[in-house]
């Protein structure tokens, strides 16, 4: 059951269709509606390992749909403290909670400046309208 | 600026919500609602497919049988009018210009349904043959119930034309290209949109390119540009059963030989033991390179066909496959993936 199309206030997003949930110095990274959209029934995730270090505008793992397989872009810098273990069984989580329980990863950040960066829900929709 | 060609169907596509890409040329619906539905729609009901890009070569005349006898690989002589055949057509290395259908009107009127990015190559090989693909619409209407829902009937193999299919004047096959029982229905362009509308009324889901692949994938079903091409025997393959060595056809002394050294390399088919979706292009690390793969939607594995060398082709073989940079374990399974239950 596909998710119905929202950008929550809450979240930062990045240009490439990720968001981030920061709290405090750790954010829980995800990607958004449009992208879930965009690839269709995601079939599989390939995360980051435990530990790794991500860096912003940089890829950390792969969504994969059926029919192509696109890379993933921290919106943040950080090291990964958490995989989310059920998107190995169920991946099409993504596609049914992209906000929720299709998390991808949790990070400490490294940076956390460089959240500025980043976009709140208004200025994702206007980038959006703008494609 | 090269433009798309569109089906006479395609204002259905759009008006449905489907995703539209290119392929071989054509603005083709890849899903409506999704790949998976719609898989599973032809695996346990019935799904429609608009394949109106595919090519139709037509050979009237009194020679249309023996000529083709003399260019395709499979034995023409063992079918009759009302009768079809898969066959492939060969260049002189013995490599697969294409994979076709023939369909035998009589001795003196063959139709060929190929495949649309290989239309100009097909023609130049049989230059004989009349291009008459705008002259058609093509459904492909397959699942269990494909026949019943339509009030068809029709044997494996055979056609029958002029036939009344929902109030439209059909050509109706007994082929298809998902493992499931159904036909394939031929008409004017001007009555596609009838026909489709009647098909979609039956209940009919409608189905794109996305589900054609992870079907025809799951009961290993070559896909030409991918499994095979002008540079892959029939022989390597696996489709030698589609080859009649005993008599005269473009590159049939080179399968010969072929045959009696035994290929170096074979198509197999294989299945994920580790995470990983496989694609076209990925490397074998043992030898060979995979040339399809997707995520199976009615088993919920990783599937794939590769070459890889023929001392290493047998079931049970374990191979590994570069993932972008990553070693995944996978194994050589017995074709194909799955075989629907006999009725």
């Amino acid at each position: 059951v596909a998710a119905e199309e929202t950008y929550p206030d809450d979240l930062k997003y990045h240009r490439e269709h990720d968001w981030a949930r920061i709290e405090g110095d750790t954010a829980t990274l995800g990607v958004t509606w449009y992208a879930q959209d965009a690839l269709g029934e995601i079939v599989h995730y390939e995360p980051p390992a435990d530990g790794a270090a991500l860096a912003k505008d940089e890829s950390y793992g792969e969504v994969e749909s059926v029919k192509a397989v696109s890379d993933i872009i921290a919106p943040l810098s950080g090291e990964v403290i958490e995989v989310n273990q059920r998107l190995l069984g169920e991946p099409e989580t993504i596609n049914e909670d992209p906000y929720g329980e299709g998390w991808l990863v949790r990070i400490r950040l490294s940076d956390p400046s460089e959240a500025d960066d980043l976009l709140d829900a208004a200025g994702y929709r206007q980038l959006l309208d703008e494609q | 600026v090269q433009t798309l060609r569109r089906t006479p169907l395609f204002e259905r596509h759009a008006a449905l919500g489907a995703r539209l890409v290119p392929f071989a040329g054509w603005e083709m619906p890849v899903q409506y609602s999704s790949i998976g539905e719609e898989h599973h729609a032809v695996r346990t009901a019935a799904g429609v497919f608009d394949v109106s890009h595919m090519g139709q070569l037509q050979f009237s005349g009194a020679r249309a049988h023996a000529y083709l006898q003399e260019r395709l690989s499979n034995d023409l002589d063992r079918i009759g009018a009302g009768q079809a055949q898969y066959t492939l057509l060969t260049n002189d290395r013995g490599g697969i210009v294409d994979d076709l259908i023939v369909y035998c009107r009589s001795d003196d009127d063959c139709l060929l349904v190929v495949n649309a990015s290989n239309v100009e190559a097909d023609h130049a090989a049989l230059p004989e043959t009349a291009d008459v693909s705008a002259e058609w619409a093509l459904l492909a209407v397959q699942g269990p119930e494909a026949l019943e829902r339509l009030d068809v009937e029709v044997a494996p193999f055979t056609f029958r034309e002029d036939v009344d299919v929902l109030g439209v004047p059909c050509l109706v096959a007994g082929t298809g290209y998902t493992g499931e029982r159904g036909c394939e229905l031929g008409c004017a362009p001007d009555d596609a949109s009838r026909l489709w509308d009647a098909v979609l009324e039956r209940g009919i889901t409608p189905c794109g390119l996305g589900a054609r692949d992870t079907l025809r994938l799951e009961v290993c079903y070559p896909l030409h540009g991918n499994d095979i091409s002008p540079d892959r025997t029939p022989l390597e393959a696996g489709l030698g059963w589609a080859c009649a060595l005993d008599k005269e056809f473009t590159g049939v002394e080179v399968l010969r030989r072929q045959k009696e050294d035994g290929p170096a390399e074979k198509l197999v088919a294989f299945v994920m033991e580790e995470p990983g979706i496989p694609r076209q292009g990925m490397r074998i690390e043992e030898g060979g390179e995979v040339t399809s793969g997707t995520r199976s939607p009615t088993l919920g594995t990783s599937i794939g066909l590769a070459y890889v060398a023929a001392g290493r082709s047998e079931p049970g073989t374990e191979i590994t496959v570069d993932v972008r940079g990553r070693p995944r374990r996978a194994r050589i399974v017995k074709k194909p993936f799955y075989k629907r239950e006999e009725d």
